[in-house]
C-alpha cells in the first residue's frame, strides 16, 4: 500500500458497517499504518444513514473524515447515491447489487457484487455481509494485508461467531478473485 | 519490544477513560449520555477491578454531587457527559469551584440547544463551560485533538484539580469521543501524577480554606480526623457561612488569583507553521484537525499560514493570542458553533481589528452548526475567497 487510502463503507443502520470500519483500522494498526476510523451515524439504533470512514496512509495526515473516496463501499442505494459524487476519478466503488440498482458513476471502477444475497444463500444469514464485502474490498486494493485482517476480525468478533465471519471473509476473497 | 507492539487502536472515549484510571482517578459518578457514553461504559468495568467505585446516578445533578462527595472523602474524582447533562451540571460545578472540590467534569459536546444533535459534533459549549455556573468563578477549560492527547489531557485535567482543588473540564466533541486512531500510551512510571497537598499540622489547628502566598492549600479528607464545614454560601476559612465583606472578599479573590496567578502552568497553545505566518487560523479540537490540513495544502500552493491551536481553552491565552498574531493581517476563526471563539479573538485582538471586513487587520468566521464538521476544503476556500 502506498500514499494515502481514503476508505468510506456506508449503508444502513445495523448493516455492520462501523463494526467493519473498526476491523479495517485494526487490521491496518498491525501493518503498522497510520489510520483513523471515524463515524457518522442516527440516533436509532438499526436504520437511518450509517457509515464509518477509514484512512490508511504511510505518512502522518491531520483531518481525519474521508472528503474524496479511494474506495467507497455502498450497501444501500441511498448510501450510493448520497457518496458517488465524492468518489475520486480513479476511484473504486464496490456496491452491492442485492439493494444498489442504480450505480450513476462514470470513472471510477465498479464492482456490483449481492453480497447481501450471497451470505443469505451460502451462510444463512446476513450478519456477515459486512464481513464479506470487506474480505473482497481487501483482496481488490490491497488496502491491508489479508493476514493482518484475518487477524482483526478474529480480535474483533465474538468466538462463536469466528467460523462465520472467516468463511464470509473467504468468500469475499473469492469473489474478488472472479472480478 | 518495538514501539509498535505496543500500538494499539483506540477510540476518543477510550482514552479518557484509560487516562482517568492512569491519573489515579476511583470513583464515577454520572448518567450516561450520547456521545459520551463508552467512558461510563469502560469505567463501570475497569474501576471495580483496581478497587475504584462506579454508580450510576439517577441524573446529572446527582452525577456530580456524587463526584463532589467521593472527592470531600479522599477520592480522585469525575463524571461525563453531553450539553443536556452539561446544563444540568451547572449548579454542581459551581459548588466545587466555590467549596474548592477537585473534580474532572468531562463534555464530549454535541449540537444543541437542549437535546440537538445527539449524534453528532459541535463546539457549542465553550462558552458554557466558561461561564455556565451563575457567580464569578475561575475555569479550567482542556480541548484536545487527537486520541493520544485525550489520554494525555484526561490525566493533566485531574492533575489541575488536584493541584488547585477546582473542578476542571475537558471538552471533547463527538467526533473525538468516538473516533479512533493507534496509539501507543507511555509506560506508567513516566506518566507525571498530581495529588492534592495534605495537611501537616495537627487536626485542631486545621482550615480547610487558607490563603497561602501562591493560594494553593492543602486539603484534608472527611474521615482523616480534621474537621470542617462544607457549604455553597460565602465561607470563612473553617468553611462556616460568613456575610463580612472582609472574609467574602479573601474567599473570592482567591477563587480568581489561584487561576490568573498560575497563566503559564495552565496554559498550552499549539504553534503550527506559525514561522513567517500573514494569515493565521485559530481553532480547537477537530475543527483544528481540518485546519492543519488546510495549513499543509496553502503552504504547497505558496501561502504565509500558519495555526495557533490552543490546549487549553479556558483561561483564554490571550497573551500567546497576541504575541503570536502580532505580525499577521488575517485570522481565520472556523469552528462549529455560531461565534464563540470568535467575539474572545475579537476582545483579545482589540479596536483596529474589524470582522469580516476587506482592509488589513480582519477577523474572518468560517462557522457551521448543522451537525457536519468543517472540511479543509471549507477553509482552504475561505482563504482563496478573501485573499
Amino acid at each position: 500500500m502506498n500514499g494515502m487510502n481514503e476508505i468510506r463503507l456506508s449503508g444502513s443502520g445495523g448493516q455492520g458497517l462501523i463494526t467493519a470500519g473498526i476491523i479495517l483500522a485494526r487490521a491496518a494498526v498491525i501493518d503498522n499504518a497510520i489510520v483513523t476510523q471515524t463515524q457518522s451515524y442516527g440516533p436509532e439504533s438499526r436504520g437511518g444513514a450509517s457509515r464509518a470512514d477509514v484512512i490508511i496512509s504511510d505518512k502522518k495526515f491531520y483531518f481525519p473524515e474521508a472528503t474524496s473516496f479511494d474506495v467507497l463501499l455502498a450497501l444501500t442505494q441511498e448510501a450510493c447515491d448520497k457518496y458517488s459524487d465524492d468518489l475520486k476519478a480513479d476511484g473504486i466503488l464496490i456496491a452491492d447489487s442485492s439493494n444498489v440498482k442504480n450505480v450513476s458513476v462514470m470513472d471510477s471502477t465498479i464492482y456490483e457484487i449481492p453480497f447481501t444475497n450471497i451470505a443469505m444463500e451460502k451462510l444463512g444469514s446476513v450478519l456477515p455481509t459486512n464481513i464479506m464485502s470487506l474480505g473482497f474490498l481487501v483482496r481488490k486494493t490491497g488496502v491491508v494485508s489479508e493476514a493482518s485482517l484475518k487477524k482483526a476480525v478474529k480480535n474483533s468478533i465474538k468466538p462463536r461467531f469466528h467460523e462465520m465471519n472467516i468463511k464470509a471473509l473467504k468468500i469475499g476473497f473469492k469473489l474478488a478473485d472472479k472480478e | 519490544m518495538k514501539s509498535s507492539d505496543k500500538m494499539i487502536l483506540m477510540q476518543g472515549n477510550e482514552a479518557v477513560a484509560r487516562g482517568a484510571i492512569d491519573a489515579g482517578v476511583d470513583f464515577f459518578g454520572g448518567y450516561p449520555i450520547t456521545p459520551s457514553t463508552e467512558i461510563a461504559e469502560i469505567l463501570s468495568a475497569e474501576l471495580p477491578k483496581i478497587g475504584g467505585k462506579f454508580i450510576q446516578m439517577e441524573d446529572e445533578i446527582a452525577g456530580i454531587s456524587s463526584i463532589i462527595g467521593a472527592s470531600l472523602a479522599g477520592a480522585k474524582a469525575m463524571t461525563a457527559t453531553s450539553g443536556p447533562g452539561f446544563s444540568l451540571m451547572m449548579e454542581g460545578i459551581g459548588f466545587a469551584k466555590i467549596t474548592e472540590t477537585p473534580c474532572v467534569v468531562v463534555n464530549v459536546m454535541r449540537g444543541g440547544p437542549s437535546t440537538g444533535l445527539p449524534t453528532k459534533p459541535s463546539q457549542s459549549d465553550i462558552m458554557q463551560s466558561r461561564w455556565g455556573n451563575h457567580g464569578d468563578a475561575p475555569a479550567i477549560v482542556l480541548y484536545p485533538d487527537s486520541v493520544k492527547e485525550i489520554y494525555e489531557l484526561t490525566i493533566r485535567a485531574v492533575n489541575l484539580s488536584e493541584k488547585y482543588r477546582t473542578c476542571v473540564v475537558l471538552l471533547l466533541d463527538e467526533v473525538l469521543g468516538h473516533m479512533r486512531e493507534a496509539v501507543v500510551l507511555p509506560d506508567l512510571e513516566k506518566v507525571k501524577i498530581v495529588n492534592r497537598i495534605k495537611p501537616t499540622v495537627p487536626p485542631e489547628w486545621y482550615k480547610h480554606y487558607q490563603d497561602k502566598p501562591k493560594y494553593i492549600h492543602p486539603m484534608a479528607s472527611y474521615g482523616e480526623g480534621y474537621r470542617f464545614h462544607v457549604t455553597g454560601l460565602a465561607h470563612d476559612a473553617c468553611g462556616f457561612p460568613t456575610n463580612r465583606a472582609d472574609e467574602v472578599k479573601i474567599m473570592m479573590d482567591r477563587l480568581r488569583k489561584k487561576i490568573t496567578h498560575h497563566l503559564k502552568d495552565l496554559i498550552q497553545v499549539e504553534n503550527f507553521q506559525m514561522e513567517d505566518a500573514k494569515t493565521a487560523i485559530f481553532a480547537a479540537g477537530i475543527t483544528a484537525r481540518a485546519a492543519k490540513t488546510a495549513v499543509e495544502k496553502l503552504r504547497k500552493s505558496g501561502k504565509k499560514i500558519g495555526l495557533i491551536r490552543p490546549l487549553t481553552i479556558w483561561p483564554f491565552p490571550d497573551e500567546a493570542i497576541k504575541e503570536y498574531f502580532k505580525d499577521v493581517n488575517t485570522i481565520i476563526v472556523p469552528e462549529l458553533s455560531q461565534g464563540q471563539m470568535l467575539g474572545e479573538i475579537q476582545r483579545v485582538m482589540g479596536g483596529i481589528w474589524n470582522i469580516n471586513t476587506s482592509k488589513t487587520k480582519r477577523i474572518i468566521p468560517i462557522q457551521k452548526c448543522n451537525g457536519e464538521l468543517i472540511t479543509p476544503d471549507d477553509i482552504v476556500n475561505k482563504v482563496k475567497e478573501v485573499r
